[in-house]
């Protein structure tokens, strides 16, 4: 899959965020925690409330008022994000930590060729390159993407939309990165288009030997790129492990109801979906946030919110990257 | 033997083509499909974006006329039916939107979408008999009545509210429900909660549904036959099992390769009759996969054809007589048609034949 | 969802409020003003010409012998009864049209659409000024209204046709003709309530360009000559040059009503503006 190290390339801790409306805080985000190896590819996902984007917009400090990062700590390499100053996140933005967002194919400047779009990226961040420096760079990108040079002089509107999200992603990554957070980099993108557009993102990846925390909902396309996956659910993180582990043995009754949810062409005329619906993000049940859609809550469910705990310690017990780690009751947690 | 419920006869729709406008676009092309009256059945339409799926719902819904062929409801053309006639058909063929949002009024709470086409046809029941009846719909897609009714769109849920939209097209009893792409714009997790209420509404109140979708996986699931589609044509037709798992024509081959599965075992790009024993595939196949798709995924793609065979420029199989006319469909199993010269040695079709064909009564004729 | 209090609202909204207080002042300002000030003062030849405002009169009389706090007193209401008039017949005329030319389309629509491009390229002052000069009997208000109205309907046409050419397409109304309801009570009961708040909107800033558009034609002595209207007074003041002549109290009352009006429509209108589009609005 990837070439991941035991490097931590970002470690998140307890994150926080809320979104202060009239009615009362919206707990979007309540105590994530997880690390992302260097090298690896993370998937985040999750039903939309889940809190999956708002977790990815906290990690680029792009969370806008009413929204709060209320606690938490974003460790980057030698930085911490939450504690940088607006100029010094700026400037991490992009050129140490950055986003692929949702939809980006169409905030692209309609009336400004493609090449353009790029260098003022790098121009924001970099002062002083000739005009050439930057031509080369544009075509470096470019290339990266997998688009022909001649596409830079090109209008977004002569572009298809797999092309549009990829030049979403030359721009992204610019500034070459170390952590590219991609958001759904495919949901408005046909089946073939997919594919293609996942490829190139892992191709950059490789490039610019960078760490990828890809976003979304779609189980089976997680299952074609990542190496480990978060399943959020309410805001929290209820499962996290090795993407073939999560996929055989879920430990969360949630990602186990998910998981049977899937389509299959194995199985005609059976659908099983997950009972109930998603709780309010403003009134939370009291407890495990998943207990009343739970078809096997047990006493203490329903008051005393689950740790995220390691169920399974994985071959090598020193390396974190093969635990599976569950918010469950009915998991005590094993020694690692 | 009876008319066909609902029939689609060589469809073709274009749109523009006025006298100042350069070219027409071409949304569906020579389109043929039938529901039975003496069963219900499930056919599923796939395509991508710009395949005409969506077209071709709107002309069996009679939403929009067709350029030339023709649209029947038992028998008769959609254009030939009386005001009375027409006020049966509207009732019998009821659709499914894909966007859960748009298509609740916002200045009304849900139950206006409700109340309206029950008043409009069922005039005769009181109030309190409608109310039941919106109830007991509301039962049978699993919602609650007193959880969703007296709330505006915005409080519900994209699931709760596409759930609305199918009670609201099972209040009328109709005798086919068309759904167009129905669960892609609600969160994953809440797909099989909706496409199983329609599966069973067809199964239990004997209603054909015809679901138009870009996801193989869940045609298959849900349907017994399925067309699909590139750029307005009927590339291939037939049993949804031989379609999907044994692919003929080549642009379904590469959609069914495309699809990811949530099976880390079986590899994005690969064919599915060949599933790897190992658990990742070799870089150097990787390589080759992307190789191949490049050429294959970056041409912007027109509504236009210049005559030949619409798949042509992105087929690697394509030979020469490709560019210069469109295959037709031709039988190349006892219940499958494709449209492509690879085949040139299978039977061709008649019109009749591909209408039953696309909802699996090729035999019995 | 319990109803908020009026001053939770108030506080929310405090454009649309503070606009709707002045529009209120100004709009009572005339009965109640009527109340406590004779209003036949505002006639030519009440009381002593141009004197300076005194516990007497205190706005001042004009050079004609009238109070001018009468007048305003019995101008203001005038000038916005003209303003509403005029406001809702062109809106009333346009949202029928742009109703009919959007939803219908066809030639029906190239027809209502040609018109009202054709009417709309037509200087519109100049055209009032033909309009009111060739009209042989004395102008009333009333008439001015409507001289102004014939005028006001081409923009809410083409502004609310563009609004059914999108709304028509809308998810729901594709609904509402699936579940068997005819053109006619889709157009009233699918697209009508949507668009309230922007016929609203509408219909203050119709009401603004009618009030502007007759006092133009007032102050240049088109208007009706024996009411006290604000434009018709601007119009006295200029030709007794009350400027030149620092009879102040004459031009500045009228002119800040002016002003009053204008701030308080502007004010409903944004505050309109922002209930329609909550989302451009940033929560404090």
């Amino acid at each position: 899959m990837s070439r991941a190290d035991g490097r931590i390339a970002l470690r998140v801790e307890d994150l926080r965020v809320h979104y202060h409306t009239e009615r009362g805080p919206v707990r979007a985000v309540e105590g994530v925690s997880f690390e992302l190896y260097a090298g690896e590819r993370l998937g985040l996902v999750g039903e939309s409330g889940s809190g999956k984007t708002t977790t990815a917009m906290a990690l680029m400090r792009l969370i806008r008022a009413p929204g709060r990062i209320e606690s938490g700590q974003v460790q980057l390499g030698d930085l911490e994000l939450l504690s940088l100053s607006d100029e010094q996140m700026r400037q991490a933005r992009f050129a140490r930590i950055s986003l692929i967002p949702q939809g980006v194919m169409n905030s692209l400047n309609p009336v400004m060729r493609v090449g353009a779009q790029i260098t003022d990226t790098i121009q924001a961040h970099q002062e002083g390159l000739t005009r050439e420096q930057l031509q080369e760079r544009v075509h470096e990108l470019l290339g990266f993407v997998e688009l022909d040079p001649s596409t830079s002089r090109m209008y977004p509107h002569e572009l298809s939309g797999g092309m549009k999200q990829r030049v979403g992603m030359a721009i992204s990554v610019a500034l070459k990165p170390q952590v590219i957070i991609a958001d759904e980099p495919t949901s408005a993108l046909d089946v073939v288009v997919q594919k293609r557009v996942m490829d190139t993102l892992f191709r950059v990846q490789r490039d610019l030997d960078a760490a990828v925390i890809l976003v979304g909902h779609d189980m089976g396309l997680m299952a074609q790129c990542v190496d480990r996956l978060g399943v959020m659910y309410a805001g929290r993180l209820v499962e996290i492990g090795p993407i073939q582990q999560l996929l055989e043995q879920p430990q969360h009754p949630y990602t186990r109801l998910l998981v049977s949810s899937l389509p299959s062409l194995e199985r005609k005329g059976v659908f099983r979906g997950i009972p109930g619906i998603t709780p309010s993000l403003l009134d939370p049940p009291p407890g495990c946030p998943f207990h009343p859609r739970c078809p096997e809550a047990i006493d203490g469910c329903a008051t005393r919110v689950p740790e995220l705990l390691t169920v399974v310690a994985g071959l090598d017990g020193n390396d974190a990257r093969h635990r599976q780690q569950a918010a469950c009751h009915l998991h005590t947690g094993v020694d690692v | 033997m009876t008319a066909p419920l609902l029939e689609a006869r060589q469809v073709r729709r274009e749109f523009g083509g006025g006298l100042f406008e350069r070219q027409r676009l071409v949304a569906v092309s020579g389109a043929s499909l039938r529901l039975p009256q003496d069963r219900p059945v499930v056919v599923a339409i796939a395509g991508e974006s710009g395949s005409g799926k969506t077209t071709l719902a709107r002309l069996l819904l009679g939403m929009v006329p067709p350029t030339s062929g023709s649209i029947l409801y038992e028998g008769t053309d959609l254009n030939e039916l009386d005001r009375r006639q027409r006020k049966v058909f509207r009732r019998q063929v009821q659709a499914v939107f894909q966007d859960p949002f748009g298509v609740f009024n916002p200045f009304y709470r849900v139950d206006h979408t409700l109340t309206m086409p029950v008043a409009k046809f069922f005039p005769e029941l009181s109030r309190a008999q409608r109310l039941e009846r919106i109830e007991e719909g509301l039962r049978a897609v699993g919602l609650r009545a007193e959880e969703t009714l007296g709330r505006y769109p915005h409080e519900l849920s994209g699931g709760q509210r596409q759930r609305i939209m199918v009670t609201r097209a099972l209040l009328l009893d109709p005798k086919v429900i068309v759904a167009d792409e129905p669960v892609s714009m609600v969160d994953a997790s809440l797909r099989a909660t909706i496409l199983e209420s329609l599966f069973r509404i067809h199964q239990e109140r004997n209603i054909s549904l015809v679901y138009i979708t870009h996801d193989l996986t869940t045609a298959y699931q849900l349907s017994h036959t399925i067309l699909i589609m590139y750029q307005g044509n009927v590339v291939e037709v037939g049993d949804v099992d031989q379609v999907i798992k044994a692919p003929k024509h080549p642009y379904t081959q590469l959609l069914v390769r495309s699809i990811p599965f949530a099976d880390t075992k079986r590899r994005w790009g690969e064919d599915p009759s060949e599933v790897s024993t190992e658990a990742s595939v070799t870089s150097a196949q990787a390589t080759a996969e992307i190789a191949e798709s490049a050429q294959t995924v970056d041409v912007k793609e027109s509504g236009t054809s210049d005559g030949g065979c619409p798949f042509a420029d992105r087929c690697p199989q394509m030979m020469a007589r490709c560019h210069q006319s469109n295959p037709p469909l031709v039988l190349t199993d006892p219940d499958r048609a494709a449209a492509c010269y690879l085949y040139d040695d299978a039977p061709p079709l008649t019109e009749q034949q591909i209408g039953e064909l696309s909802y699996g009564g090729l035999q019995d004729a | 969802m319990t109803r908020p209090s009026f001053g939770a609202m108030a506080r929310q909204q405090p454009q649309l409020t503070a606009g709707l207080v002045i529009v209120f002042l100004v709009v009572a300002f005339g009965p109640v003003g009527s109340v406590f000030v004779d209003t036949d003062l505002s006639r030519v030849g009440s009381a002593a010409a141009n004197t300076s405002p005194s516990a007497e009169h205190p706005l001042g009389t004009d050079a004609a012998g009238r109070d001018l706090l009468a007048v305003m007193i019995a101008g203001t209401p005038l000038t916005l009864r003209i303003g509403f008039i005029a406001g809702a017949v062109g809106l009333g005329i346009g949202t029928l049209l742009g109703f009919i030319a959007g939803y219908f389309g066809g030639w029906i629509d190239t027809l209502i659409r040609g018109a009202a491009d054709v009417l709309m390229t037509i200087p519109g002052l100049l055209f009032l000024v033909v309009l009111a000069t060739s009209l042989q009997a004395t102008v009333t208000v009333n008439m001015m209204a409507l001289v102004v109205a014939s005028l006001a309907w081409m923009i809410p046409t083409r502004t609310i046709r563009s609004q059914v050419l999108s709304m028509r397409e809308a998810g729901y109304v594709q609904v509402a003709r699936l579940s068997g309801l005819g053109d006619l009570e889709i157009i009233a009961r699918e697209l009508l309530p949507n668009l309230l708040p922007y016929l609203a909107a509408s219909f203050v800033s119709a009401v603004g360009a009618a009030v502007l558009a007759s006092i133009g034609l007032e102050a240049l002595g088109l208007g009706p000559q024996n009411e006290p209207t604000l434009g018709m007074t601007i119009y006295w003041a200029l030709y007794y040059t009350s400027l030149l002549r620092g009879i102040w109290w004459w031009w500045a009352p009228p002119i800040i009503m002016i002003v009053l009006i204008f701030v308080g429509l502007f004010l409903v209108s944004m505050g309109l503006d922002r209930i329609a589009n909550p989302r451009m609005w940033k929560t404090p």
